[in-house]
């Protein structure tokens, strides 16, 4: 079955949680068993509705504070699809989280309160799913019971998010707005009769609708090498496999390959899926694939279609999102993790940081704090063999871990 | 040979994660309980080496509380595989007087579990311990990432956790740390039970409705084995047909009432259950926050 990932980002008073609560309950997603839990939790805190972020906040501190902390993820699936939702803060201090959230998915959910309209959070809610590309967004324009469902307030929302749309670098997204009650449940799973004037889908109706392909975009082959499969078994004692999950495109018996940084030369001799053997494989499967001759492969290489080389560069710009309380500044040394390899990298210089407001007003800088996005050099001890993000999010993207700490500090996207 | 591959979007996310185990870490171990969630990985752990053995070797930690049915599964599945199976048993930390039993009606070796896991991880020097937990079972397991730092004393720090993107999972730890990895996080129940019943693979009769003997509490069926659950005297024992969704301890895994005999019977109650897996977790009803405490204090 498909599996359609979503990032919805937004705090509870946006109604994000009662959004996604509302698709679990028309959807019948929610057992009984955890509805009556909700139920005894909200009775609890004295509410006479059901609070549905019990269902999505899952630590005790996010309970007690009302907020949403980290990503959680919730399931759901209807006859045709299933469908993943990466539920994400949208406080300014949790940017990293949306970032993560909107990095595994396809399609993203931004609440505006028709109250309220856009305000700075849904600019940089908006911005992010710009940065990192993501095709589908929904603007659910919630609360229209609270406006008399007024057509005007949406249409006003509408404009002023497609005025946004058309300052960012971006142009391949779809945005479809929906006038939207989680409370009451309007067009969210059932059409509303509240609003004539709209005739578009209901949010349910436009996920179904939706193409559910791996989050990777069609573009150039793309392998990284995980692993070599040697058995050394008396069955299969020559046997040496190269195993890695392929994006991009697909790949097919005889096509003609290299493999970087060795740019060996060579042809895809057999498609291994565990013990079976195709002429084509898709991106997004994880295979293990053996060649015509044998090379010296490890893992950490890249394999390519020789047609279709990647770009090669021991300098590179990119725009980095930073996730660490201990700031960038220039002259530190991170590792950069793209793909399966991972190389020593320098800060060569730090630009700018980027306004997530859409206003073009970016500032100079010499670094990064946690939450900001900016515009950074990097010098590498080995070249990197990349596209940009736009041509190829799984090889333009890159992490960047603290050789000290070891923690995954900031995320990369190549220009 | 077949033509085309269509992708799995599941599988090749699970068998992409596994072999990220492989060679970021320097001793990873296979959680191996012999419920269907680990025997799933199991199968999707052949797939990611195949023609090589599966690289690592499985651990379980028996609780003394198994059901018969499951050890014995386990015994044959790995040694039809070929692969190590280590053992480690709560009893021995009870009769060594670290760990206490717990007392009274909803007394469960599960909380034990943890401490002998611990112990397990350290005794070998396991970097990675590779589970079948899935992010859909428990609210608190929603938050878990994909690869889970833990530290020295197996505690997990649920408020800073490592941001994981796209596909780049960061398996870089300190001596002492060590991470746990999760590669079915986003499988469903209803997935795991697709799948097994797509691959035809073989799960512990357990799972498929028989006839048991069972007693009713507070709305569950429970299975009535004197030696492992405590009983009251009016909680009177009956045969009914039942089958297990989940197979923990047999003091903490209650029974459904079902007549699914087969995996074809079984994938099409779950599709049109009302009542979720953990549902039948008597040890998750304990509070709210039950999961989220158990995992800071290094339970699976």
């Amino acid at each position: 079955m498909e599996v359609l990932k979503i990032a919805t980002a937004g705090s509870v008073d946006d109604g994000k949680s009662t959004l996604i609560g509302r698709i679990l309950y028309d959807t019948k997603s929610l057992t009984d068993d955890k509805l009556e839990a909700i139920e005894r939790s909200s009775k609890q805190k004295g509410f006479d509705y059901l609070d549905f972020s019990l269902a999505t906040d899952g630590l005790v501190a996010e309970r007690e504070q009302g907020i949403t902390i980290d990503v959680a993820h919730i399931y759901f699936s209807t006859a045709n699809k299933s469908y993943i939702i990466a539920d994400t803060p949208g406080h300014v201090e949790y940017t990293r989280n949306m970032v993560t959230g909107a990095s595994t998915s396809q399609a993203a959910v931004i609440l505006v309160d028709a109250r309220k309209g856009v305000i700075e959070q849904t600019y940089r809610h908006f911005f992010i799913n710009n940065l990192l590309q993501v095709k589908d967004i929904i603007v659910a324009v919630n609360k229209m019971d609270l406006v008399a469902f007024s057509e005007d307030k949406f249409t006003a929302i509408k404009k002023e998010i497609l005025s946004l749309a058309a300052k960012s670098d971006y142009k391949g997204q779809h945005i479809t707005f929906i006038p939207v009650s989680a409370l009451k449940g309007d067009n969210v799973v059932y059409k509303s009769e509240n609003t004539p004037w709209y005739a578009g889908k209901t949010m349910l109706e436009h996920l179904e609708s939706l193409n559910a392909q791996d989050v990777y975009e069609i573009s150039q082959a793309r392998l990284p090498i995980q692993a070599v499969i040697r058995p050394k078994t008396e069955a299969f004692h020559d046997f040496r496999g190269y195993a890695g999950k392929l994006y991009g495109g697909s790949l097919s018996v005889g096509d003609a390959v290299t493999v970087l940084p060795s740019k060996t030369r060579s042809k895809v001799k057999e498609i291994y899926f565990f013990d079976k053997t195709f002429q084509t494989v898709e991106r997004g499967t994880s295979v293990n694939i053996t060649l015509e001759n044998d090379i010296n492969i490890s893992r950490g290489d890249l394999l390519v279609k020789s047609d279709e080389l990647p770009k090669e560069a021991k300098q590179i710009e990119a725009k980095i999102c930073w996730m660490d309380v201990k700031k960038l500044v220039p002259g530190s040394k991170y590792i950069v993790q793209h793909g399966t390899q991972r190389v020593l990298a320098k800060v060569a210089a730090i630009k700018t940081v980027i306004k997530t407001d859409f206003s073009g007003n970016d500032e100079e800088t010499d670094q990064l704090e946690i939450n900001a996005i900016g515009r950074v050099n990097l010098k590498l001890a080995k070249p990197l063999f990349y596209d940009a993000y736009a041509d190829n999010k799984a090889n333009g993207s890159f992490i960047l871990i603290d050789p000290q700490s070891n923690h995954t500090s900031g995320v990369g996207f190549i220009q | 040979m077949s033509t085309r591959l269509q992708p799995n979007a599941l599988e090749s996310e699970a068998i992409y994660i596994l072999r990220e185990v492989a060679a970021q870490f320097e001793k990873p171990v296979l959680l191996f309980s012999g419920g269907k969630d680990s025997i799933t990985l199991v199968r999707l752990a052949q797939k990611a080496f195949y023609p090589s053995k599966i690289p690592f070797p499985f651990l379980h930690v028996d609780t003394g509380h198994n059901f018969p049915e499951t050890i014995e599964f386990r015994d044959r599945l790995c040694s039809e595989l070929g692969v190590e199976l280590i053992v480690r048993n709560v009893q021995d930390n009870i009769d060594a007087g670290k760990v206490q039993e717990e007392s009274g009606k909803y007394a469960s070796r599960n909380m034990l579990q943890t401490e002998t896991l611990l112990d397990a991880l350290e005794e070998f020097g396991f970097d990675a311990a590779i589970g079948g937990a899935r992010r859909d079972e428990e609210k608190a397991r929603a938050k878990e990432r994909i690869f889970s730092v833990r530290d020295d004393f197996g505690g997990w720090d649920e408020k800073n956790q490592r941001p994981e993107l796209f596909d780049l999972l960061n398996g870089k730890i300190d001596l002492g740390q060590n991470v746990r990895v999760f590669p079915i996080s986003n499988w469903t129940e209803l997935d795991v039970w697709s799948y097994i019943q797509k691959e035809n693979i073989e799960i512990p009769s357990i799972y498929f409705a028989h006839l048991r003997k069972v007693f009713l509490r507070d709305g569950m069926v429970w299975s009535a084995n004197d030696a492992v659950v405590y009983r009251e005297e009016e909680e009177l024992v009956e045969e009914r047909m039942v089958r297990f969704r989940t197979v923990g301890d047999m003091s903490c895994t209650a029974a459904v009432l079902s007549e699914a005999v087969d995996i074809a019977k079984v994938v099409e109650e779950i599709r049109d259950s009302s009542i979720s897996e953990r549902g039948a977790r008597i040890d998750d009803k304990r509070s709210e926050a039950a999961m989220e405490k158990r995992k800071q204090q290094g339970y699976f």
